[in-house]
């Protein structure tokens, strides 16, 4: 029997994670002396005040939506992927590769190009962490820590060499063909007769991501290689026992992580920048730790969670012109606390709810 | 001459820049053999030099710049304690949450304080370590050999640089001399004997995370306060996480780790001193290989091609008494 009832498990325990979270922020914030609930004040409506926010907002959510469930499917399978920032870097470079090598005609057939191009570069920078854990021992949080650096530097070689645009004096590239321009938020909704803001980079990526997060829950619940991942997650021996090949699910599980994660590129590279930029990443891949431990590693939390973090990345943005005295770093701190306390310190608040539960049910029997 | 020069100048700059490597390496080093998994080395190097360079700013004196920055690391150092010995949590998790929150804490405290975007003032004076020069470094520098390598390689540092190097042979006794040491190390490899001989598990584990807290203290104060002249957003720059490849090059014991970090700190030398290297006009090394080097021999290390890393058997196994 379980000692918590499903409801408790899955939403009080995190909510209340949350709160904590929250609250430890508000006092950091109270300790250099600013008024907390002006700062939420400020970045809900940063966030969700205007078009523009909400562009923005949504953007970002679709970053770490596929940094998210790059993490959770690793999850699943017991693994810990650090190296999200890494498999995005070296996503970015296929995506860049495919929409260089041929001048697109239309996004419809670019952009099926683009996905598959990001989706293998950055699966075949998780496939070597994945081979070196599942044939020779070493652990995957530690390579793909050392992958993420590697990638840095890969990227920055290509960008200040073969890569770099002659045109600019920044590490970057040359731009993307005309043809190979993703539909914005903008252009989409303004045939329905809705104005959206011009300058949110929102683009139709976001139901890629949407629709990933799907084909992830309908993988993992639905399908036999799902199965076997969970199980193998939940209970490696027994897995093994079952006759669940502990190789081909540490290296599938990792390909799929990979491959999530080299798809980020195509929300920033494609959709926004329209060329390769050396950094691009900026951090996603680790906010998407931050994402699958709050959305519990399932799709649906997930897209929530990213909803939460784009909120939070967005407003912190609009801190800046709002709030000069906190900095939008103030956001890192958030997330780190959500990290902290969603992650790390889970017992803290399980256990005692836990008791509580069992001596309720005592005292009602 | 010249090329001796060189050599000698390369070498200083190694030792200078393996400084924070190796006493984060330290601190890893006492923490993964207690069996915590140290991910936080670069948050806890962060928040120890932001602190050291606001103290030492405050109060003109850099040793007490060093406490403050010892004071923030063991700090965390117990964030990471509490979570991952007393709650049982993942351990990788909560070395991430520790390094978020170093980055996130010192650019909104230091905005908040300084406004200058995260950066502390320039610290000058006393507020910073002092060049010594060892005895009779100025008599010996004109005996040809043996002369210029102690009057200009080993002589003219900063403390912390004889501090950090004196801390190897003193880790080497502790883990390996004293009953203390014996009992850390077990507790790395089988909690559950050293819980049946009577010795508590979670307070080994927890002195091991106080001296890797004190450990990467001084290390961010050197690199605030020694190397550099203030804090500036972000100033580790990875060095947490090259200390951590280190710490898996030298498979865990300290006087390797020594050499790893001076190999590893040579590595950045080159990169700072000769961006791209020419191989004898065939090829050319860029630098960002030079950059990206310890980080892949670590992984060739890790994946055992060549002299296998094995880590402490229990390393970031929560303990669970009963069972």
């Amino acid at each position: 029997m379980d000692k918590m009832p499903r409801w408790a498990d899955i939403i009080l325990v995190p909510f209340i994670n949350l709160v904590l979270a929250f609250f430890v922020a508000g006092l950091v914030v109270l300790a250099i002396g600013q008024n907390p609930f002006d700062m939420i004040y400020f970045m809900i409506k940063g966030a969700l005040g205007s078009t523009s926010g909400i562009g923005f907002t949504l953007y970002y959510a679709t970053n770490y939506m596929f940094a998210g469930l790059a993490v959770a499917i690793a999850f699943h399978a017991r693994m810990f992927n650090i190296g999200g920032e890494g498999q995005a870097g070296i996503g970015g470079i296929g995506v860049t590769l495919v929409l260089l090598a041929v001048d697109w005609p239309h996004w419809t057939i670019a952009l099926p190009a683009a996905i598959i191009g990001g989706a293998i570069f950055g699966a075949a920078w998780a496939a070597i962490p994945a081979y070196l854990q599942a044939k020779r021992g070493s652990h995957i949080v530690v390579t793909t820590i050392m992958f993420n650096f590697i990638a840095a530097a890969l990227l920055g070689y290509l960008l200040n060499g073969i890569l770099k645009s002659p045109l600019s004096q920044n590490a970057e590239s040359l731009g993307f063909p005309p043809g190979a321009h993703l539909p914005t938020a903008h252009e989409v909704l303004a045939p329905l007769g809705i104005a959206f803001s011009k300058s949110a980079p929102l683009n139709i990526s976001f139901l890629l991501a949407l629709f990933c997060a799907w084909g992830l829950w309908m993988l993992l619940w639905r399908t036999r290689l799902g199965y076997e991942i969970r199980a193998f997650g939940h209970n490696e021996k027994a897995a093994t026992y079952a006759g669940i090949s502990a190789v081909r699910v540490t290296i599938i599980a990792m390909l799929i992580s990979g491959a999530l994660a080299g798809m980020l590129a195509i929300n920033v590279v494609m959709g926004e920048q329209e060329r390769l930029i050396a950094g691009f990443v900026e951090g996603a891949g680790f906010v998407g730790i931050a994402v699958a431990l709050m959305g519990r590693s399932h799709p649906f939390g997930i897209v929530l969670a990213a909803l939460l973090f784009g909120m939070l990345t967005q407003g912190g943005f609009e801190l800046l012109w709002e709030m000069p005295a906190i900095s939008k770093e103030m956001v890192l701190v958030i997330q780190a606390l959500i990290i902290l306390f969603t992650g790390a310190l889970d017992n803290m608040v399980r256990e005692p709810l836990e008791r509580l539960f069992i001596r309720m049910r005592k005292a009602q029997s | 001459m010249d090329m001796l020069l060189q050599i000698m100048l390369t070498m200083d700059m190694s030792i200078r820049l393996s400084v924070a490597l190796l006493l984060a390496c330290l601190a890893g080093l006492f923490s993964e053999r207690a069996g915590v998994v140290d991910i936080g080395l670069e948050g806890k190097m962060l928040i120890a030099a932001f602190f050291a360079a606001a103290a030492s700013f405050e109060t003109g004196s850099a040793w007490l710049g060093i406490l403050a920055g010892c004071a923030a690391s063991l700090t965390f150092s117990m964030i990471h304690a509490v979570a991952s010995i007393t709650y049982r949590g993942n351990q990788l998790i909560s070395g991430v949450a520790v390094n978020f929150l170093a980055s996130g804490l010192t650019v909104v405290i230091g905005n908040a304080w300084y406004k200058k975007g995260g950066q502390t003032p320039t610290l000058s004076g006393d507020s910073r370590f002092y060049d010594i020069t060892l005895p009779f470094a100025d008599y010996l520098q004109n005996i040809p050999m043996p002369g210029p390598i102690y009057s200009e390689l080993l002589s003219g540092h900063k403390a912390i640089v004889y501090i950090a190097y004196a801390a190897v042979p003193l880790a080497w006794w502790v883990l390996y001399r004293t009953r203390f040491g014996l009992r850390l190390r077990a507790v790395g490899e089988n909690p559950a004997s050293v819980d049946t001989a009577g010795i508590s598990v979670v307070k080994m584990r927890y002195l091991a995370l106080v001296i890797a807290g004190i450990l990467c203290g001084i290390a961010g104060a050197y690199l605030s306060t020694a190397q550099a002249a203030g804090f500036g957003k972000e100033m580790t720059a990875g060095r947490g996480f090259i200390a951590l490849a280190a710490l898996i090059f030298a498979k865990w014991r300290p006087w390797q780790a020594m050499g790893a970090c001076l190999l590893f700190g040579f590595l950045e030398a080159i990169s700072n001193l000769y961006p791209n290297i020419n191989v004898f006009g065939l090829f050319t090394i860029p630098v960002q290989f030079t950059q990206a080097l310890p980080y892949i021999l670590t992984v060739v290390i890790l994946a055992g091609f060549v002299g296998k890393a094995i880590p402490p058997k229990a390393v970031g196994e929560p303990y669970v008494k009963e069972r």
